[in-house]
């Protein structure tokens, strides 16, 4: 009898937990007693934050400054007509009644620039700039890449490097810092080590090893809009020049958005209260596409540079989730006590 | 022109008049032949038809035109393998399942095709394969022959040219009936010389589905005879206990009656399914409007922007417009994440784990017969949660087709035995009879009162004597040599199956006589009329010469029609009567008998008159009845029986259950009306407050007829008082027709039952309630009959019972009882809706809320599409895991309180989890999300810096930081849309969080950079961004800012308009902590256990009780 059972049983289901649908199981349920405390504490911790972040925020400064001399009475106005030859200079004099507590770090700025732009974005290629010297030669229609163009060759062929519109509208305004002190200007020492990325700097551009650096772009032309080529970045530092220059990494890393900073240069020490004069080598285009140049100085704290977006931000959330808790309460009250609630 | 079949002249049907057009000039015959084919490819076809096929499907058809798109190289922005790889593994999956599914088909044909059978061609019987058999063949066929065609029946080897046959796969009837071949021709064509001379001329109505109708004459050596379908052996029968006979091949092949009831195999899809669809157009209007707005910007903006920016040169020299139409395309691209391939995969994947989880269920196996239930089909489980109208079989399907002779009353005295109580059992006067001391006995009979078989065996009562006499004689039962009994009706064969064993055997029936074993003695008794049953006489009667010559008229028939007819002298009226309502309570099925005398003189007298009824041509019918009328009065009342068609288990539950679900449910029997409305009272689908209509009954009511159908016999009745209808309609002739009237009416009533259905009508009865109410339908059957019905309804049950595996084989799920269907609609299905439903909103939401933040970056990158690997991975592995086991493993409700409240079904019905509210509701919400994702990052981005000073508000930590929020969003609102956490649940949430920064850092890490540097360029990013306080505090924010309101909502809609479901589960919370309150040694988990196992406990106690009762 026993065998014959066991014989007829064959097709019977398996009888585990998870073929019966019985998995142990948590089955929450938004209670009053849940929701309600978690607004509480949520809201708590919100506007902890936020007076965190706002007060952080408030202590530091920023010290902005347009320079693209659109207007007549603009230090760099006469710079800033494209018909005017290259090198052009002008300086931009500014005052600090207290000290910029430092580190300082000083920007420039661009805006109505659209880095973000997909063609503009993927315009360049990867194996150049990693320095694998395949991809600095012209070899049928393959390298370098395509997405380059219309800066992958020159007229005659031979292929630009870097290639790409990215790299090829590099920025390439300079900045000196002078102090005023009793009418003397001291120039003010303007950092520019391990201002781009570590990642950027050590792994994703490389140089191609050939010593000298020259040697490596035989037979390759600059970028269209170059004065030179990049092997002459910074001729004064190996660590510093062709696709490892620090000016070249911090210009490509595209922003996300169409008003961007990107850091020049830092100032380890601070700025002393005092009168100082920005000279500019005034040599990007931007009016062209209604665009701005600026310069700014900032410190920064734990939380980065000043903006009080995130601390208000955190503030009003905090506030409506204590709000809503109220709320909350007053209707589950409400609903409870009637009685026909259910 | 009518059909034309001329016996033994194949040239004949391929003269020129028989032919029709196919193709332009190409002609063929009309006459099909004998092969079928039911197969849809060939090796040729198949990749076209398939292709073809599978592109009927929008969705396919939408990711090839992305294909398309993607490998035009001035508007792809994803790499065309992206798609082309899911693509072509969807396609094949699903060619290679169709494969499969032909060539099982092929298979079938090709065996039905090549059965052999014997043919008489050029004077001599040849053996032929089926396909080979052709109109005007004479075939010869054997005992337990399958019939290869529709054939007219010539000869047979039994006397009175008889013949039996077996119709299950017909009609799924498993009892044997008998054709019967004209005299005529059963004369003069026994031998192979005369059946090769015939030479006859059928003419016949055209083909066509009706299995109860054939007319026809035959024209043979100048004389005209008429046939019916008593005439025909139908293909899909098999010969029984007939030797050898002989027939004409009337039709073949596609235009047997068979293949003409064979329902066209329909694709089913669900109401989800459906609406999906729409969904996607909307979706896909949607998409088409964005992109072209974004097109439209991105004109705009070349043209102010744009174009004077010199570092944006790129050489193309496009216009503007230009521009703005490949961004057009590329934004299709790009945004077609809000419908992803993926969406299509993953609810298959879901509706397979749902059908495996319905294979898997212990409790809808049913171990008497080893058999688990099966989802036949994968794709239609969400529908289960939606179902309004059940359309079920009677026998076989509620009943276990099995009838029992269980009480009856004798000279007013009953038979009867109280109820079995458990603590009586010992005694012996509850032991079944032994019936050892008769040899005839069917052990399998059981009978509970000693004293009658003590009545019987004593042959001092004439009464008792009489009662079982009749049984034995006044039915229409056949009998093989085997001794066992072929009754038409189930019932029949109970009372012949007591009577044997009460010793009044059933023998033998010839043509005229009938020869019974009473006690020792066989008596032959001359059977000189038999007055056959009807639904309108309610009754049957047998005019017999007893051996003694005495001439004596036995009657059986309904109490109502009896009583009508019984002589004022009968005794015992008043205790039978008694006695009957006793029965008729218990849900028994109760026949009156009754008997009279006749002298010879007037029976003479009578024969005449019957003689002459017999060949009236006009109205011979009622001639008949009227004869009948005249004999069948002044009876005498033996006794009364009472069967019981035992229900099967917990189908008065089950179908309780089922009603307060709000599912309506109508019985299509081809019962007649009484068995019917009696099976409708046990199994408590018609109760005592409801009212009965009969169709026949309202005459008002306005029915379309169409074609020559005979009049409709609506038999209905209305009754207001309770505000409960039933309706009871016997379909006799509804062909399709525009019976709104009817649907309207038939719908307005709880319950309907109809009666005397045809297969193909059951299938229009289904049909009609999906045209004029557009609701979901599903049918439960178990025979050969139920075949069209369920192939019709939206949903087809099959019920594994005793009636083959027709029903099993073309049904959607299948099971061995009718009560497993409570679990499977308002379990598997109420789960598998909500889940499909929560699956679908959850990803509609997750993939606009992904999508849409790039429409808001459109906004500042000059509207440009961006694209990286994220996209890519993003319904792959970051979101997909956790909505996926939701959608296989959630439970709002345990399925324990999914029976205990059958309310909790109505959402489903309603639709109201998923549809085109609960779509924008999902949609707002991702247009919400996507906001919060773009624009907190965007306020905390605008201006700052980094820690040390870098700016952060570069592209890659842009993406960075929304990513991060976003898939923090995406599982944390998954989590929050979970209501069944179980491990697994948990372990997919935290693994798709792990595996996405897993990802994320591999990716953005120096060693796949170095490798192919090409590809992955985001060296760096994730490290960089992620070690900035500023960008996780940004993070947390996005996300308080996405979950806080939803949490919110949630909480209020709960409080202030509480769902069923919430209740349920609320109380459910309040009971357990009440219960962990009273009794701290109590936990609640045991208990939990404790009830589950009960079933089982009670499954094997029932078994037990069974297997002692039955020893």
């Amino acid at each position: 009898m026993q065998k014959k059972e066991n014989q007829e049983v064959e097709n019977r289901p398996d009888n585990t937990a998870f073929t019966q649908q019985r998995l142990p199981a948590w089955q929450p349920i938004l209670s009053a007693g849940i929701v309600i405390p978690l607004f509480v504490l949520v809201g708590l911790a919100f506007i902890g934050i936020g007076v965190a972040l706002f007060v952080t925020s408030r202590n530091l400064h920023v010290l902005e400054m347009d320079y693209t001399g659109v207007e007549k009475t603009s230090p760099c106005f006469s710079c800033s007509d494209p018909i005017k030859q290259k090198n052009c200079k002008c300086s931009l004099s500014f005052e600090l009644d207290k000290l910029f507590e430092g580190p300082v770090f000083f920007y420039y700025g661009l805006t109505n620039y659209f880095q973000n732009q997909r063609a503009y974005g993927v315009s360049k290629d990867y194996n150049q700039l990693s320095g694998d010297l395949d991809y600095f030669t012209f070899f049928f229609s393959i390298v370098p890449d395509s997405t380059c163009k219309p800066y992958r060759y020159d007229v005659n062929n031979k292929p630009i490097v870097p290639c790409g519109s990215l790299a090829n509208s590099m920025f390439n305004d300079t900045f000196n810092l002078y102090q005023m002190k009793n009418g003397v200007k001291e120039e003010v020492p303007l950092d520019g080590k391990g201002i781009s990325w570590w990642t950027d700097y050590n792994i994703k551009y490389r140089n191609p090893s050939v010593n000298p650096l020259r040697n490596a772009f035989n037979g390759t032309v600059k970028p269209l809009y170059w004065s030179k080529p990049a092997y002459e970045l910074d001729p004064t530092d190996t660590a510093n020049n062709g696709f490892i220059n620090q000016d070249f990494l911090v210009w490509m890393r595209r922003s996300a958005l169409p008003n961007f900073r990107k850091l020049y240069r830092r100032i380890t020490d601070g700025l002393p209260a005092g009168n100082y004069s920005l000279e500019i080598s005034y040599n990007y285009p931007v009016i062209a596409f209604d665009g701005k140049k600026k310069v700014a100085f900032s410190n920064v704290s734990w939380m980065g540079g000043k903006n009080e977006f995130l601390g208000i931000a955190y503030l009003v959330i905090g506030s409506l989730c204590l709000v809503m808790s109220v709320v909350m309460l007053i209707i589950y009250h409400w609903r409870n006590s009637s009685p026909d609630a259910n | 022109m009518g059909w034309k079949v001329k016996a033994n002249d194949r040239a004949y049907h391929q003269l020129p008049e028989f032919q029709k057009k196919v193709f332009l000039c190409i002609k063929k015959s009309r006459y099909s032949g004998n092969a079928i084919k039911t197969y849809k490819y060939n090796a040729l076809t198949f990749i076209p038809l398939n292709l073809y096929e599978q592109f009927k499907r929008v969705a396919n058809v939408y990711f090839l035109a992305l294909l398309i798109l993607q490998i035009i190289p001035d508007i792809t922005t994803l790499p065309w393998y992206t798609t082309l790889i899911p693509l072509v593994v969807v396609l094949g999956i699903t060619a290679i399942k169709d494969l499969v599914d032909d060539l099982a088909r092929h298979r079938m044909d090709k065996e039905i095709n090549n059965r052999k059978t014997e043919v008489l061609l050029d004077g001599r019987s040849e053996h032929t394969q089926w396909r080979d058999v052709q109109v005007g063949d004479v075939v010869r066929l054997k005992k337990n022959d399958f019939i290869p065609a529709d054939i007219l029946m010539l000869s047979s080897s039994n006397p009175n040219s008889l013949c039996y046959v077996e119709t299950a796969e017909l009609d799924g009837e498993t009892n044997l009936k008998f054709k019967m071949g004209l005299r005529v021709t059963d004369e003069r064509l026994q031998g192979v010389h005369e059946l090769a001379d015939f030479d006859g001329l059928i003419e016949c109505e055209e083909p066509n589905n009706r299995l109860d109708k054939f007319i026809g004459t035959m024209l043979w050596n100048r004389e005209r005879y008429p046939l019916d379908l008593d005439n025909m052996l139908l293909r899909g029968c098999k010969i029984r206990n007939t030797d050898v006979c002989h027939g004409l091949v009337i039709f073949a092949g596609a235009d047997t009656k068979i293949m003409k009831n064979g329902g066209k195999t329909r694709f089913k899809r669900t109401k989800i399914d459906e609406l999906m669809n729409y969904m996607v157009y909307t979706i896909f209007a949607l998409l088409v409007l964005v992109a072209a707005g974004l097109a439209i910007g991105h004109t705009f903006w070349y043209d102010q922007i744009g174009a004077k920016a010199w570092y944006l040169f790129d050489g193309k020299g496009y216009s503007a417009s230009h521009r703005g139409f490949l961004s057009f395309w590329g934004y299709i691209i790009v945004l077609n994440t809000m419908v992803p391939i993926s969406l299509y995969v993953s609810v298959e994947v879901i509706r397979l784990g749902q059908s495996k989880f319905i294979n898997w269920d212990l409790q809808m196996y049913y171990a008497d017969k080893d058999t688990p239930a099966k989802a036949r089909t994968t794709t239609l489980n969400e529908q289960l949660g939606q179902i309004e109208y059940i359309f079920s079989d009677k026998t076989g399907t509620l009943t276990q087709n099995i009838m029992q002779f269980k009480k009856c009353t004798i000279a007013g005295r009953s038979y009867v035995v109280k109820q079995m109580e458990k603590a009586d059992l010992s005694a012996r006067v509850f032991q079944p009879v032994d019936w050892s001391w008769n040899r005839y006995a069917d052990k399998m009979f059981q009978f509970m009162d000693h004293s009658l078989v003590a009545t019987v065996r004593s042959g001092k009562d004439k009464d008792a004597m009489e009662f079982f006499k009749l049984l034995s004689l006044c039915h229409t039962v056949m009998v093989d040599e085997d001794m066992v009994y072929q009754a038409a009706s189930p019932d029949e064969g109970a009372l012949v199956t007591a009577a044997r064993n009460f010793g009044y055997v059933f023998l033998n029936r010839t043509q005229d006589t009938i020869t019974i074993q009473e006690g020792d003695k066989e008596n032959s008794y001359e059977m000189l009329a038999l007055l056959d049953f009807n639904s309108d006489r309610k009754r049957m009667s047998i005019i017999l010469r007893f051996p003694d010559g005495r001439i004596r008229l036995y009657c059986k028939g309904a109490d109502t029609v009896i009583y009508e007819r019984l002589s004022a002298e009968s005794k015992h009226t008043k205790s039978t009567q008694t006695a009957l309502d006793i029965f008729a309570n218990e849900t028994l099925r109760t026949l009156c008998l009754c008997y009279k005398d006749i002298s010879a003189g007037e029976y003479e007298a009578w024969e005449r008159r019957h003689k002459e009824a017999q060949v009236v041509l006009a109205d011979r019918d009622a001639a008949l009845d009227r004869v009948y009328e005249d004999i069948e009065k002044n009876l005498m009342l033996i006794g009364a029986t009472a069967i019981e068609d035992k229900l099967q288990d917990g189908v008065p539950e089950t179908i309780a259950k089922l009603a307060k679900a709000d599912i309506k449910i109508w019985v299509l029997t081809g019962d007649k009306k009484e068995t019917a409305e009696n099976i409708g009272y046990s199994c408590s689908l018609l109760t005592d407050d409801m009212q009965i209509h009969y169709g026949e009954d309202v005459k008002s009511v306005p029915l379309v007829h169409i074609q020559s159908a005979p009049p409709l016999h609506l038999v209905t009745y209305f009754f207001t008082y309770s505000g409960s209808y039933a309706l009871q309609v016997n379909l006799n002739h509804l062909t399709h027709g525009p019976c709104v009237d009817f649907v309207d009416m038939a719908c307005e009533c709880e319950a309907v039952i109809c009666c005397r259905v045809t297969p193909k009508q059951k299938a229009n009865v289904v049909s009609l309630v999906k045209k004029y109410k557009k609701a979901v339908t599903l049918s439960i059957g178990d025979g050969a009959n139920d075949v069209n019905m369920i192939k019709t309804a939206d949903i087809g049950v099959g019920i594994s019972g005793q009636e083959g595996m027709q029903a099993v084989m073309s049904s959607d799920y299948a099971f061995a009882q009718f009560r497993y269907l409570e679990r499977l609609l308002l379990v598997h299905g109420r789960w598998s809706y909500i889940r499909m439903c929560k699956f679908l909103r959850f990803f509609f939401f997750k993939n606009f809320a992904f999508t849409l933040v790039h429409f808001w970056f459109s906004f500042f990158s000059g509207y440009s599409s961006q694209v990286n690997w994220f996209i890519t991975l993003y319904n792959l592995c970051y979101s997909s895991l956790p909505v996926l086991l939701v959608g296989l493993l959630d439970q709002d409700v345990n399925d324990k309180l999914s029976l205990r409240f059958p309310k909790l079904y109505l959402p489903g019905q309603q639709g109201s989890l998923f549809n085109y509210k609960n779509f924008f509701i999902s949609l707002f919400h991702g247009i919400f999300v996507s906001l919060i994702i773009f624009f907190i990052p965007y306020g905390a981005f605008l201006q700052t810096m980094g820690q040390d000073g870098e700016a952060p508000s570069d592209y890659q930590s842009f993406a960075v930081v929304t990513a991060s929020s976003l898939i923090f969003i995406v599982n944390l609102q998954i989590s929050l849309d979970t209501s069944y956490w179980t491990f697994v649940n948990c372990f997919a949430v935290l693994g798709s969080i792990a595996i996405y920064f897993g990802i994320m850092f591999d990716i953005h890490s120096a060693g796949i950079h170095v490798i192919f540097p090409a590809y992955f360029t985001f060296t760096g990013a994730a490290s960089n961004a992620l070690r900035q306080p500023y960008l996780w505090l940004t993070i947390v924010l996005t996300v308080g800012i996405s979950l806080l309101p939803v949490i919110c909502i949630q909480f209020l809609s709960k409080t202030i308009w509480p769902s069923v479901g919430d209740q349920v589960r609320s109380r459910r919370e309040s009971t357990h902590i009440r219960r962990g309150h009273r009794r701290l040694s109590f936990s609640p988990r045991s208990s939990g256990q404790n009830e589950r196992k009960t079933p089982v406990a009670n499954g094997s106690h029932r078994q037990s009780d069974g297997t002692r009762t039955s020893s």
